[in-house]
């Protein structure tokens, strides 16, 4: 019954994802929320943008992979 | 194990949402050696067809007002050469082929890999880990070459108080070394969990009830995952140049 | 998955008998050696085939067309200028046409006004001329006039003078008859 235990992990470790998406959308809304803002200011902050959105979802990806391995490789 | 919980029942709900991610040998059925001509080298040597088809053919007419695809070979040239020269100036330029190979590999290997029935080579830890690898060793060893010590003033956050200097200087140098890691965690993960979420999305397609939806579902994931292909491989390039910066002008 | 069984021992311990994956396949290291080689020589040879050909012959197309295009700029400012150089000299030359009619014009009014005045001041010569002219044949005629009527005055006294039977003498008459056209 360890696998068992392994898939109720893997099942809560998958809510890192969703705290990822939270993450992600905080920036972009964010982003959108300023360059309403300032329209001029936003074309030379899109990689900026591109930058935070990476950083956020690593995190998530983190929480992905640690569900992959409790499913998978454990 | 859950390959074997839910194919060993027989049952008409099978998932083997991670063989796709199987290293095959191409010819006969031997083992795989270093030097093994596998389904990895066939998707990585379509890479470098796909790049040549892109950047080389629709280029050699020369022609001063573009066709289609040289437009497209001249967008992706200026794309990230412009990107580099904004993050880091005119020093930055000179590496400019080390971030299009880069830049190219990516794109192109994703792109390859949302095919139906093809091989992701980036959605392996072993292809990302050494992409991320070489941008880490490339920027420390320049980092070194070119400020010498100076190179050090990175982790030193002068504008900080003095007392915090020292524990902001270890956050500083774990995150440097953290950097390689999510930097290719960030792309093998992103790549290879699309891959499986429509993989097992059509899983259940097998169910007849529910096929329209899990039919409907992959579309919609497959039109998420080619973004994801083009913005992993933008975010990996200008990560790279970030930390290209941070070599160049180590001074915060 | 495969359809063929697979040899459980070539195959390593990454894949089960059914041809599936045992664990992640990204973390089967047997395939790491292959993997790492040929990513490697794939770079190797997209760098060796960007930075020698694909890159330097964009970068050529790229400065050629901005070459051209600087090129066509400076050309199409040069016709401009030109352009404009030659509606100056399209409105120079019409101004100097302008001027020269307005000159002409004048001069021609300024001879007709000189041909008329002296027009006017010869026929004023020519009449005023006449005039004396006419002046003094009106004298003249008058003065003969004048003797023409002393003189038939004078033959009229004398016979007057005959005819009452008198002698007319010709000095008293005369002087009779002047006195009287004095008178």
């Amino acid at each position: 019954m360890e696998g068992d235990l392994a898939h109720i992990g893997a099942g809560l470790a998958a809510i890192g994802s969703g705290a990822a998406a939270i993450g992600v959308g905080n920036v972009a809304g964010n982003f959108l929320a300023g360059a309403l803002r300032n329209p001029s200011a936003a074309a030379s902050q899109t990689a900026t943008l591109f930058i935070g959105i990476a950083f956020a979802e690593a995190l998530g990806i983190f929480a992905f992979l640690v569900s992959l391995l409790l499913m998978f490789a454990v | 194990m859950a390959t074997e919980t839910t194919a060993a029942e027989g049952s008409s709900l099978v998932f083997h949402p991670m063989d796709q991610f199987i290293v095959k040998p191409l010819f006969g059925d031997g083992a795989v050696g270093m030097f093994t001509i596998t389904n990895v080298t066939l998707w990585l040597f379509l890479a470098i067809v796909a790049i040549v088809l892109l950047l080389i053919w629709p280029t050699s007419k020369r022609a001063i007002v573009p066709t289609r695809m040289q437009s497209v070979a001249e967008l992706a040239y200026g794309f990230i050469y412009k990107m580099l020269e904004d993050i880091c100036g005119k020093e930055g330029v000179k590496y400019f082929p080390y971030v299009m190979t880069l830049f190219m590999f990516i794109v192109c290997a994703n792109f390859l890999g949302m095919i139906p029935m093809s091989f992701t080579t980036t959605s392996h830890f072993a292809v990302t880990i050494p992409l991320a690898l070489a941008v880490f060793l490339t920027v420390t060893v320049l980092g070194f070459v070119k400020n010498g010590a100076g190179f050090l003033s990175l982790f030193w956050v002068s504008s900080a108080p003095l007392a915090l200097r020292p524990i902001l200087a270890i956050i500083e140098l774990i995150s440097y070394f953290v950097r390689p890691v999510s930097h290719s965690i960030r792309l093998a993960g992103n790549v290879m969990a699309g891959h499986a979420v429509i993989k097992v999305f059509a899983g259940f397609a097998a169910i007849a009830a529910i096929s329209p939806v899990s039919v409907l579902a992959i579309t919609a994931m497959y039109g998420l995952e080619v973004l994801v292909s083009f913005i992993q491989a933008y975010v990996f390039t200008i990560l790279t140049c970030v930390y290209l910066k941070d070599a160049l002008h180590p001074h915060h | 998955m495969a359809t063929e069984p697979v040899n459980e021992e070539v195959a390593g311990s990454c894949v089960d008998a059914g041809g599936s994956a045992i664990g992640m396949p990204q973390l089967c290291f047997d395939w790491f050696p292959n993997q790492i080689f040929w990513l490697v020589i794939t770079l190797v040879v997209i760098f060796l085939v960007l930075s020698r050909v694909a890159l330097p012959r964009i970068a050529a197309i790229l400065a050629e067309r901005k070459g051209t295009i600087t090129n066509d700029l400076a050309a199409a400012e040069d016709l401009k200028a030109k352009a404009v150089e030659a509606e100056e000299a399209y409105n120079k030359a019409l101004a100097d046409a302008r001027a020269e009619a307005q000159r002409i014009a004048a001069e021609a009014r300024a001879e007709i006004q000189s041909g008329l005045d002296d027009a006017i001041a010869k026929a004023d010569a020519e009449i005023a001329a006449k005039a004396a002219e006419s002046e003094k044949a009106i004298a003249e005629i008058r003065a003969g006039a004048l003797e023409s009527i002393q003189l038939v005055a004078k033959d009229t006294a004398a016979e007057l003078v005959t005819a009452l039977g008198g002698e007319a003498d010709a000095k008293a008459i005369d002087s009779a008859v002047d006195a009287q056209m004095k008178g």
